[in-house]
């Protein structure tokens, strides 16, 4: 999400800082482009023209156009808007109430409310240590409370029986109580997807919360979404008083503008965002650091956090001890770091937090760098054995012959990945001896494997 | 469900969606231009106004650009810029008002619905089979979106209101050799439409995009034509990313025509108008509600008229 938004934000700003001075004429010309660039990012026009003009008022003062780095202090007076306009800094994700804390999930047809219902049920269990229980009042779609119970057991969730053709205020009465007596930390509340301007419905959601009494009343988006945003974020904002946004799709090439627009509506803030359809996928919203990745900056804090959750500790730390003691770097280490890479989400996954990388993310697609080539090179490894692993040097033509056809690459394809297992491997011995030096040692027995460079040369 | 009877013109129903959406951007034009001249400010609140509408920012200009010329700075009514707005939007949409035409000679003819996570594939594919059953064809479906839980239990209860048999396979299992068995299977029973439901997939997963085309290439196996018409859901709530799902699909699977959904809603899917300029893809049909008659042909000149609150 985002990349493409920050693609063409990256560039008209690039424009603007290349100039040594600036007129008024510059920064409107630079804001119009940002508007579209905004517009064509889905978010909303009041928000738009809102968001416009207090960047123009703040950015056309005599202070910024006379400073020494015009361009500089344009783009940071964007920066410190977009960050306001996201919602300044993360927001508590789960109020502080007496068991069970109720979080209903309100939101349009296909927003994703039941997998995030599941995803959140997982989050809970996991990393809060709670005991949740899922109920779905979405009586209408077929099968959708199956699909809640179904996500319920993969994720260890209780889930409430189902009771075919019971009605969803009846279904909260069985829910609340359920879990009281069953000691529930959470009840999550899934409900029917509904249109905006569905009376009936709507009605009916109004209802629901005044039954439910819920704490948290999270209003799930796609990130997909257009202009509508504005009016789904108002009626539901109106009708249950919601308390903080799900975007779902995050991980789409939508450009997501819908989050900003929602914000703005509703005031309350964005706080989970989805992303793909594993359980796992449902990260926590950070506003200063999306409004760094927006402008190309790059988000480097969420990636090394996403490393250290996903990196296997183990394996890590045997790694660096084995590098610190002097150990060559064999094909078994690479065939370690490609797994590390593609559990934290992948090369795309990763880019995405890397400043400046929408800007070649076309030529890194022309190079081939993708998912695909990290499969097919672990195919290469995985079809050589293990003394040609832990001795490269075996490999000569026959065997090349052989690993090509174990896996379904070419020779030239295992050739290049030889080299580049060479590169990695020489780059390594240059670090170690820096180690020996003493300058990067202790850096080194820090750095997750899997974020070592170089594995990506051609 | 039961006040809708045939009577009711769909397109009523659908007006009345959008006129509870387009009366604020039929009243600012109303308030725009009842005694004014067409001057540069007139028409940048009419871009904002179709901006608003999810023309996105291009199509919006282009057409704002059209209509100011011959007009510029004449004195202009209401009315007119109404007319003058639906016309052009449905001269733009007219070439993509082709309905979708079965090939009787292909048995079965095979229906393939693409489109990313909750457009509305399972519930689309449902109401196509109720219509096809309807006027007496035999119609198979095939519950191809293995990945999503109860997703087959989902197309299973349009199947039963449909009264279609419904082929399926175990959540998890390979989707490709559903479909491949499923048009072994209709061939045999001497269908005369399979209608496949896929997983829903966001167009940048590369892996999942690979697989719709591996659906299509075990088909191709049976029958060298199939799939006869590949279909791409789109949700009229999105906006602008519609451009990138239609690029990536019909790079993927050579679409043929667009469905939209949930335009009963207060989103207007006015994203429409620039996929039909720049794509040339029929809308096969709209989706305008979750009961099983809710798929509608498509008629440009209603659509334009009803986005822009013209009468008639």
């Amino acid at each position: 999400m985002f990349d493409g938004l920050t693609g063409k934000l990256g560039g008209i700003f690039d424009r603007l800082k290349k100039r040594g001075a600036l007129s008024e004429a510059d920064v409107a010309a630079a804001l119009r482009e940002v508007r579209v660039a905004l517009l064509e990012a889905d978010v909303a026009l009041p928000v738009v023209k809102d968001f416009i003009t207090k960047v123009q008022e703040k950015a056309v003062g005599e202070s910024v156009l006379r400073s020494v780095t015009p361009g500089q202090q344009v783009i940071k007076i964007v920066h410190d808007e977009l960050v306001a306009l996201l919602g300044g800094q993360l927001t508590d994700s789960l109020p502080h109430t007496n068991p069970p804390t109720i979080i209903l999930m309100v939101g349009l047809q296909g927003s994703g409310k039941t997998t995030t219902s599941g995803k959140l049920a997982k989050r809970f269990i996991e990393k809060e240590r709670k005991k949740v229980l899922l109920a779905s009042l979405d009586t209408r779609r077929p099968a959708a409370q199956e699909q809640l119970e179904i996500l319920a057991k993969q994720v260890g969730a209780g889930s409430l029986p189902i009771i075919p053709g019971q009605l969803p205020l009846d279904i909260i009465a069985r829910a609340l109580s359920a879990a009281k007596l069953e000691g529930y930390d959470i009840l999550i509340l899934d409900t029917a997807g509904r249109l905006a301007i569905d009376e009936e419905l709507m009605s009916e959601i109004a209802a629901v919360k005044a039954k439910a009494q819920p704490h948290d009343v999270l209003l799930v988006a796609d990130a997909m979404t257009g202009q509508d945003a504005v009016n789904v974020a108002k009626a539901f904002h109106d009708r249950v008083a919601v308390t903080g946004i799900v975007l779902t799709r995050v991980d789409g090439d939508a450009r997501g503008g819908a989050a900003l627009s929602m914000r703005q509506i509703t005031g309350q803030p964005i706080k989970w965002l989805g992303v793909g359809e594993k359980m796992g996928g449902l990260e926590p919203f950070h506003p200063d650091r999306l409004a760094g990745r927006i402008l190309g900056m790059g988000d480097v804090v969420s990636m090394v956090e996403r490393a250290m959750e996903t990196i296997d500790k183990d394996e890590a730390e045997k790694m660096a001890a084995k590098f610190q003691s002097g150990g060559a770097f064999t094909l078994e280490d690479m065939l370690g770091q490609m797994r590390q890479i593609k559990r934290m989400g992948g090369m795309s996954g990763l880019m995405n937090f890397l400043p400046g990388v929408a800007k070649i993310k076309d030529q890194l697609a022309k190079a081939n760098v993708n998912e695909n080539m990290i499969a097919r090179q672990e195919a290469i490894i995985l079809s050589m054995t293990k003394a040609e692993r832990r001795d490269p040097e075996l490999i000569k033509a026959r065997r090349k012959q052989r690993i090509a056809a174990g896996s379904g690459t070419e020779v030239s394809e295992v050739n290049k990945l030889l080299k580049q297992y060479e590169q990695m491997r020489d780059m390594m011995k240059q670090m170690q001896k820096m180690q020996k030096s003493g300058g990067f040692g202790s850096l080194l027995g820090k750095l997750p494997p899997g974020l070592m460079p170089g594995g990506f040369g051609r | 469900m039961t006040e809708i009877t045939e009577t009711t013109s769909w397109w009523q129903r659908l007006k009345q969606g959008l006129s509870k959406s387009t009366s604020a951007l039929t009243q600012n034009i109303t308030q725009l231009f009842t005694h004014r001249k067409l001057d540069q400010a007139a028409l940048d609140e009419l871009e904002d106004i179709l901006i608003a509408a999810d023309l996105g920012p291009a199509t919006a200009a282009k057409l704002v650009a059209d209509f100011a010329e011959n007009r510029f700075g004449k004195d202009v009514t209401d009315s007119e810029v109404k007319d003058a707005l639906a016309g052009q939007i449905e001269q733009l949409l007219q070439p993509a008002a082709r309905p979708l035409v079965v090939d009787e000679s292909k048995q079965p003819f095979v229906v393939l619905l693409v489109g990313v996570n909750g457009a509305g594939k399972t519930t689309t594919l449902g109401k196509m089979a109720a219509g096809w059953a309807d006027q007496g064809k035999k119609v198979v479906l095939a519950a191809g979106d293995t990945f999503r839980a109860a997703a087959v239990a989902q197309l299973r209860v349009w199947g039963e209101r449909a009264g279609c048999p419904v082929f399926t396979a175990p959540e998890g299992s390979d989707a490709a050799a559903l479909a491949y068995k499923a048009l072994e299977h209709a061939k045999a029973q001497g269908a005369d439409l399979l209608l496949i439901d896929t997983a829903g997939r966001l167009q940048n997963k590369q892996g999942l995009m690979d697989e719709l085309a591996k659906i299509k290439r075990v088909l191709q196996k049976i029958d060298a034509s199939a799939p006869h018409a590949t279909l791409l859901v789109l949700d009229a709530t999105g906006g602008q990313n519609a451009h990138s799902q239609v690029k990536a699909f019909r790079e993927m699977v050579a679409v043929d025509g667009l469905i939209v959904t949930k335009l009963d809603g207060s989103a207007r899917g006015g994203v429409v108008v620039g996929l039909a300029e720049q794509y040339k893809l029929p809308i096969v049909a709209v989706g305008v509600g979750e009961t099983i008659d809710d798929l509608k042909p498509f008629d440009p000149r209603e659509y334009a008229r009803a986005l822009m609150g013209v009468e008639g």
